[in-house]
């Protein structure tokens, strides 16, 4: 038997450097096995260009200062490039831009404004009164500890101290479509655009989607890593972020191996136990806890094998909905990027003049086509951190929702399609940008999948709705990251709390291994 | 415009039940027009007289056309494991040429099916069972290295059950049959193709089944009946069957069980361990499917059992419902099967009872009826262990010419 370790983690994405940092600081004996040579997943860093560096997920909505402060990330060299990113209603016909940031939006009439004032207020109440359940590990049916009951008591009371009206709110729009919420709350068609926009973020879904979970909004809304309902970016990029986190985990003593990728997890024949993995190099590496920071269905049926796992236990997981929804463009340019409407592109800036725009893209995604009018999210990392370019140039991230995994004529020749749709559009909105343009690297769902070893190449590791939610994510038997084999963890975001770049998945199945190993 | 060929499409209104390759030859025989419906087949109920064809069983031999049972062929790699996983008994140990009785069950532990398992090779397995299960092996494959398809319209399939279906056999040049042992798999050429024949059954008795390619059906069946007939064949339907069954002491679907994802109502649905097929789960073996809650029931102990009851009399207790006492003050289960056997001498059944009432009296209130009048009474039901009928000859390799 090779070396022994309390937790080995399979996969270097932000949870699973969550995971280890945590375990590691409470003194466990970690390793980190993942299979690329960069760390952090679907939050890596890479050069896609000569001295241009891009991060596939490119904001810090969700982190939160607690996992912030319990790992010491800042101790460890993470900073934040901007604190906060406003977000940006682009116009193509180059009027101002709509801006929307905080409680405040301009750019629109004034009952809009007042409209945006309230319904604002309304979601940070919501968002704060389920906060606290992104940190915990969600309670279970059937389990009667009493850290489950209490969870699923405490969920309760934070609903009824929103009050009777908020509480039957909330239990009213939980489950809207984002354009029945907007509908009822503007009148503004932009306004209504940019608000959707989050609700529906990495999802397989659009605008008049039903379960569409204001969740996702909330999530997002939930963070606080520079402040409650802040768009913050990395300094560095997402590199930042989860070098810090490596360097948490290592100064702790865990070790991280990368082109490592695991084969399979080995399994104790006698007792059905996870003792191991086996990587792909034939080396085995045995932990007393195996923790999979890999998609559910990576995790279950691919690493562990199902032989293992009863057989309605592996159909849900096999029916989790994990066909990707989102593509990713990074583009390198010469000189300042210039949008229409906007004096600096600083912010976040969103393609979609009303909702039916979204819902048209999406339409085409659902037949298997390439949307020509794309709904995009634009930032430029290199206004606030010039390190990620080479001088006088920047990089521009874009991520394209709306584009289905499974596309009808093959990606083969839809790829240049898509790209040139999307250039298209960037141009429209950017005149002149095209001529800008030095490289270009475009990931759709497919490349996502292959390049970070993710189902679908889906953002959240499988649709983050209400059905795949808290005591059901990925499913019930497996929500509280232990899973029915011994010894086999969940810590990604297929595990409660889901996907976005916020760790707690990582940091919660921590606390469960440690709970575990007393 | 969009047209529709009734030839291609099928006709929904007349929508016959399908023919067995060997219904042309059980047309002939089923005097008694009476027919009943399996897995979308025309099943005659019995032929002439249930018991005249349930007592060829039991003194010569009759055959039961078993080609609507459902036929599922798992092949590749991972057979061995799919099964292993899928079905509690533990198929690692069974070698290949050998049939086994098993069950499988839900991630609950409850029953979704019986049948019998054919290894046909290392790598390949036959599922036969009597109602449809392809939507759960395909679940089952799920992440595993096989095919699984069904093989049900592929292949015909005759029981031929009673003392001298051995005889039978041999006589019509299947040489070697004999020395097939309970559960054994046997291949012979037959009609230029091969002729599988299993020793396997649902009467209890001795008796084999015959697994032959659809073209070849007729040609089997006119080779058993006109050799057969100096041997007392007969063929068999439904009613018999069942007689038979019950006291072989087998379990029926749909009667003794409810398939748990049929199931409608909370727990009426059941575990291997109410049905008294503890012998079966193999806790040896580290994972399988339902295998964590059938550890819990078999540590808290089932809520019902299936029990084997001997009544007193001659009435059958069929639909009976049962009860602790005499006086009927406290119901505690129901008859599942009953019957008068007429070579038990008894008036047999199963009774599905709490499982706290098992082991105290049992008693039955039995409705009958004389020259159309109804009576009732109540009769005691003592636990019987084991088949009711279970002949030596049934048991014995090779078995006794009779």
């Amino acid at each position: 038997m090779s070396k022994q370790y309390d937790a080995l983690v399979i996969g270097a994405g932000h949870n699973g450097l969550a995971c280890a940092a945590k375990l590691a600081r409470a003194g466990k004996k970690v390793m980190v096995v993942e299979a690329n040579a960069e760390l952090g997943g679907l939050a890596a860093t890479t050069e896609f260009a000569e001295g241009f560096k891009a991060s596939v997920a490119h904001t810090l909505p969700q982190l939160t200062d607690k996992l912030v402060k319990d790992l010491e990330l800042h101790k460890h060299g993470f900073s934040f490039a901007s604190e906060h990113l406003e977000t940006l209603g682009l116009k193509e016909d180059g009027s101002d831009a709509l801006r929307v940031t905080g409680d405040t939006v301009t750019g629109v009439s004034q009952d809009q404004v007042d409209a945006y004032k309230r319904y604002s207020a309304q979601m940070q109440k919501f968002a704060k009164a389920i906060a606290a359940f992104w940190q915990k590990k969600p309670p279970m049916i059937g389990d009667k500890s009493w850290a489950s009951v209490s969870t699923g008591i405490q969920f309760g009371l934070n609903l009824r101290l929103l009050g009777k009206t908020d509480m039957r709110e909330f239990t009213r729009m939980i489950a809207l479509p984002a354009q029945d919420v907007m509908d009822e709350q503007f009148e503004d068609e932009h306004l209504k655009a940019v608000l959707a926009w989050d609700y529906t973020m990495g999802n397989k879904l659009a605008p008049r989607s039903p379960n569409n979970a204001m969740i996702n909004w909330l999530y997002r809304l939930a963070g606080d890593a520079s402040g409650f309902n802040k768009l913050p970016i990395a300094k560095g990029g997402m590199k930042g972020l989860i070098d810090a986190l490596a360097a948490s985990a290592t100064s702790a003593g865990a070790v991280i191996k990368t082109n490592a990728a695991v084969k399979k997890v080995v399994v104790d024949e006698e007792t059905a136990t996870a003792v191991g993995v086996e990587l792909a190099d034939g080396e085995v590496v045995h932990a007393k806890a195996i923790i999979s920071n890999a998609d559910p269905k990576t995790s279950f049926i691919k690493l562990l094998g199902t032989r293992y796992i009863d057989i309605q236990f592996t159909h849900r997981i096999n029916r989790t909905r994990t066909d990707g929804q989102t593509a990713k463009m990074h583009i390198a340019i010469k000189g300042e990027p210039k949008f229409n409407g906007v004096s600096r592109a600083d912010g976040r800036m969103i393609i979609a003049p009303k909702m039916s725009y979204i819902e048209n893209a999406f339409d085409s995604s659902k037949y298997g086509e390439i949307a020509q009018d794309p709904a995009m999210e634009i930032v430029v990392p290199t206004m606030h951190d010039a390190s990620l370019a080479p001088e006088g140039h920047h990089v521009i991230s874009i991520t394209i929702p709306n584009v289905p995994y499974k596309v009808k004529a093959g990606w083969e020749t839809e790829k240049a399609n898509l790209q040139s749709a999307i250039l298209n559009k960037l141009e429209a909105y950017a005149p002149g940008i095209k001529d800008q343009i030095v490289a270009s690297d475009l990931l759709t769902p497919v490349d996502l999948e292959s390049r970070y070893n993710v189902t679908g190449g889906h953002w959240h590791h499988g649709e983050l709705a209400l059905d795949a939610w808290w005591m059901n994510r990925p499913t019930y038997e497996a929500s509280q990251y232990k899973t029915p084999i011994d010894g086999f963890y969940l810590c990604g975001a297929g595990a409660h709390p889901g996907g976005g770049v916020m760790g707690a998945a990582g940091s919660n199945a921590a606390d469960v291994v440690l709970a575990a190993s007393k | 415009m969009l047209t529709i060929d009734a030839k291609d499409q099928g006709n929904h209104i007349d929508l016959r039940l399908q023919q067995s390759p060997f219904f042309p030859r059980i047309k002939e025989l089923c005097l008694s027009e009476q027919w009943t419906e399996w897995n979308g087949y025309q099943t005659p109920t019995y032929f002439l007289d249930s018991y005249i064809e349930y007592y060829a069983t039991r003194n010569t031999c009759a055959v039961f056309d078993v080609s609507p049972m459902k036929k599922y062929i798992i092949e590749g790699p991972d057979a061995e494991v799919m099964m292993n996983r899928l079905t509690v008994r533990d198929v690692r140990k069974q070698k290949v040429g050998r049939v086994t009785y098993t069950v499988w069950c839900t991630d609950e532990g409850r029953i979704i099916d019986d049948g019998t398992l054919f290894r046909l090779a290392e790598d390949k397995f036959m599922l036969c069972a009597a109602d449809p299960n392809l939507d759960w092996l395909e679940l089952g494959a799920i992440g595993m290295d096989v095919t699984v398809y069904e093989n049900s319209y592929d292949m015909a399939a005759l029981a031929l059950q009673g003392p001298t279906s051995c005889a039978l056999l041999k006589k019509l040049g299947f040489t070697g049959i004999e020395n097939a042992k309970p559960f054994d798999i046997m291949y012979f050429p037959f009609e230029g193709g091969e002729l599988m024949i299993s020793r396997t059954g649902f009467t209890g008795d001795l008796g084999y089944e015959l697994w032959v390619d659809p073209n070849d059906a007729l040609a089997l069946w006119d080779a058993l009946f006109s050799t057969g007939f100096e041997y007392g064949i007969r063929a068999m339907g439904d009613e018999s069957l069942d007689m038979a069954r019950i006291e072989a002491g087998l379990l029926a679907p749909a009667v003794e069980f409810n398939s748990a994802l049929h199931t409608v109502e909370f727990r009426h649905d059941q575990t291997p361990f109410e049905l008294g097929l503890d012998w079966m789960v193999n806790f040896k073996k580290p994972s399988f499917s339902g295998r964590e809650a059938l550890l819990k029931e078999k540590e808290q102990g089932p809520k019902w059992k299936l029990v084997k009851l001997d009544f007193e009399g001659q009435k059958s207790a069929q639909g009976s419902l049962l009860y602790a006492d005499r006086k009927c003050t406290k119901e505690i289960g129901y008859v599942t099967s009953g019957m008068w056997s007429s070579v038990v001498k008894a008036s047999i059944g199963y009774g599905f009872v709490k499982a706290e009432y098992a082991d105290g009296p049992i008693f039955a209130e039995i409705y009958y009826q004389k020259e159309m009048r109804w009576y009732q009474k109540v009769v005691e039901g003592r636990k019987h262990e084991g088949a009711f009928w279970w002949p030596d000859r049934a048991r014995q390799t090779p078995p006794a010419d009779t």
